[in-house]
């Protein structure tokens, strides 16, 4: 889970990392009246999506008086911002984050992230920071600094010192950038977070080592146990059919085409929709209704994918093992009948009680058709649903 | 022979007098399983399904020599008890439990590694040697003994693979779900060992998807090693978008890491053969084995 810059500075403050000084509003007024209470004489109004590139996409702006912060606000808020992240559809700015401007002497990248193939937490720090850090790491890789943590999370001084001497820090300010590396990590342990990224770091004219800006993604699976983090979410940033799967507790993501899919499985349900590409049509969705998909999960996936209104076809694949297959046939004879479903439907199962679900579904007077086989499944929907091909 | 689990496994349940434990214990033992033991803070003493309880895994394991521990606990607790199932010398845990924070996980290796104790999962269907033991979710009864090592990282997508293997008349010798999480205990290269040194396996299928580099890496070794035994493989999620999480924790495209394309192209490098449609998946590894 991603939260939004004000939120992470907000963190980084409880954990002692220095921010600049700064307030959210979600108004101009209140935009303006921040800005009056914060100390200039320059000020940056951010726009406050979860996406990166905000500064390129016009979303954020410096200014010098009472009135550019008006005028910037006035720009910003309500912006449909389009950044090298949000798509082309952009994403709608909300809130914005009124913040004092900073003297900047150099800027810096620091990050704790969860290194996947290391299987640890990273500290990840370099003298190039405000830029896409990507790119240094392809062109200098050099002036990229890496320290693995231990299996339990912790982190020596010497690793800080060495990736603080690596970005050019001088000896006074060592001690203070070990204790910032030390809470940034007590951060993640504390509350789970996968990633958190400060770029730029800064040193400003005055000596001071500031978190210009901030991302942080959490573990949702640790979310429970972190009551704080889970009210930091921003559904808003959600297409709003996933938003409503992950209520029901469903895997949805929608993808665009228009067959829509349901599967029981992740894997499974990933390898539909790419049998479905293969027949040369376009998936609308990824739907994992679980491997212990019941009645109840069908006939909610079943709304959930028809209030996508590109779906021209739908395709239900499940793999019988603990769940029957007869089963799941009920929920879909139900779910579709109650539904008035009139698109094209195939229906492919196998495994447990799969010959009971045929009879069930030849006999349910459905117009559907059911498939033997995965490829069988999805030709057939392919065909059915030809016309919305461009 | 098989690998990790045959008929000799002594299994113990973490968690057998919960909804799931009590379930799914029921369908081990009638697949022929092994059941000892079950264990349940609070609950020592009692018996579930004919076997003793036990408060501790180390009691457990003192009492009915188990030898492998399979964990149904909920997510908060299943680090905690994979730990303790090493701690009293069970060699080798299954974790089938969904959404355990991963920094638990990193936690949970790191201590296991120290005592040598080896995990399959979590979030995974777990292990079955066909006609001898079973722990786990997956239905028994789509098995088949044979020559065939399989190892995937998903549950219902290793279901289907079996299932057309065995509909092809190819049994299998283990199939392992060693689960869709970022961090999971042995992966592909773990098991690739296993199956060449056993005997009894005669062809590996490795079944992958997006999302981090284990597929790569078991690639790479592939290659490297020069592996003795035929290997198909099969990458799920080749039209996933990237930045989204597939349902699995761990199946998700990051920037350009994790692609499905860049799985298949190190897979064919390597010699393996890359199965494209699943529907075919059966029928190709029939006639991969025939030349």
């Amino acid at each position: 889970m991603n939260i939004h810059e004000y939120q992470a500075k907000e963190l980084l403050r409880a954990y002692d990392v220095p921010v600049p000084e700064g307030k959210v509003a979600d108004t101009v007024e209140g935009a303006v009246a921040a800005a009056k209470e914060l100390p200039g004489p320059v000020w940056v109004v951010k726009a406050q999506i979860h996406a990166g590139g905000r500064g390129k996409g016009g979303g954020v702006k410096v200014c010098r008086d009472a009135q550019e912060v008006k005028t910037a606000a006035e720009a910003i808020l309500g912006m449909q911002l389009v950044t090298r992240q949000t798509g082309p559809a952009g994403q709608k700015v909300k809130k914005i984050r009124v913040e004092q401007g900073t003297d900047i002497e150099r800027e810096l990248y620091l990050a704790v992230v969860l290194d996947r193939g290391a299987e640890r937490l990273t500290v990840v720090a370099s003298p190039d920071g405000g830029v896409d850090i990507e790119d240094v790491a392809e062109k200098y890789p050099e002036r990229i600094f890496i320290r693995r943590l231990d299996g339990s999370h912790h982190i020596w001084p010497f690793q800080a010192r060495q990736l603080l001497f690596g970005c050019g820090l001088q000896q006074r300010q060592i001690g203070r950038g070990a204790a910032l590396i030390a809470n940034l990590v007590r951060l993640c342990v504390e509350k789970d977070a996968t990633q958190v990224e400060i770029n730029p770091l800064v040193v400003d004219r005055q000596g001071t080592i500031l978190a210009l800006d901030a991302k942080m993604n959490f573990d949702e699976s640790a979310l429970n146990r972190h009551p704080d983090i889970a009210a930091l979410d921003d559904p808003d940033e959600r297409d709003p059919l996933e938003r409503m799967a992950a209520e029901i507790g469903l895997n949805y993501v929608r993808l665009g085409g228009y067959v829509g899919t349901m599967v029981n499985g992740a894997g499974l349900a990933m390898a539909t929709m790419d049998a479905i590409k293969q027949a040369g049509a376009e998936p609308a969705n990824f739907l994992d209704a679980g491997g212990g998909a019941n009645v109840e999960m069908i006939r909610k996936g079943f709304e959930l994918m028809l209030s996508d209104p590109g779906v021209r076809g739908i395709l239900i694949n499940i793999f019988g093992g603990i769940v029957r297959c007869d089963m799941v046939a009920e929920g879909v004879i139900q779910a579709a009948k109650s539904l008035g479903l009139k698109l094209p439907l195939v229906i492919r199962m196998e495994g447990t009680n799969a010959e009971a679900a045929r009879k069930l579904l030849d006999a349910s007077g459905l117009n559907l058709f059911g498939a033997s086989s995965m490829a069988e499944a999805a030709r057939r929907i392919a065909e059915l649903t030809k016309e919305a091909r461009q | 022979m098989s690998i990790l689990i045959d008929e000799n496994t002594r299994l113990l349940v973490q968690g057998i007098t919960g909804r799931e434990g009590m379930f799914h214990s029921k369908q081990m033992m009638e697949y022929g399983t092994n059941v000892v033991a079950g264990v349940t803070p609070g609950r020592g003493g009692q018996e579930a399904l004919g076997v003793p309880v036990f408060d501790t895994v180390a009691e457990a394991v003192e009492k009915t020599w188990a030898n492998a521990s399979v964990i149904f606990v909920p997510a908060a607790a299943s680090a905690d008890s994979a730990c303790e199932a090493a701690e009293a010398g069970i060699p080798l845990i299954v974790v089938i439990t969904e959404h355990i924070p991963v920094l638990d996980m990193i936690r949970c290796k790191s201590y296991l590694a120290g005592l040598g104790a080896m995990l399959i999962g979590p979030n995974c269907p777990g292990i079955i040697s066909p006609g001898k033991c079973k722990i786990g979710i997956q239905p028994g009864y789509i098995h088949k003994k044979g020559p065939i090592g399989l190892v995937s990282r998903s549950g219902t997508l290793t279901y289907e693979a079996v299932h057309q293997l065995s509909v092809n008349d190819i049994g299998q010798s283990t199939c392992i779900g060693m689960g869709g999480d970022p961090v999971p205990g042995l992966k592909y290269i773990d098991f690739l060992k296993l199956f060449r040194d056993d005997p009894e396996t005669e062809a590996v299928c490795l079944i992958g998807e997006i999302g981090g580099d284990n597929e790569e890496k078991a690639a790479a070794y592939i290659r490297e090693t020069r592996y003795p035994k035929p290997v198909f493989g099969f990458i799920a999620g080749l039209t996933a978008p990237p930045g989204k999480r597939m349902g699995h924790a761990g199946a998700i495209i990051s920037g350009s890491k994790g692609r499905g394309e860049d799985k298949v192209a190190a897979m064919r490098a390597a010699g393996i053969t890359v199965i494209d449609e699943l529907g075919r998946f059966g029928e190709v590894v029939a006639a991969g084995l025939k030349r």
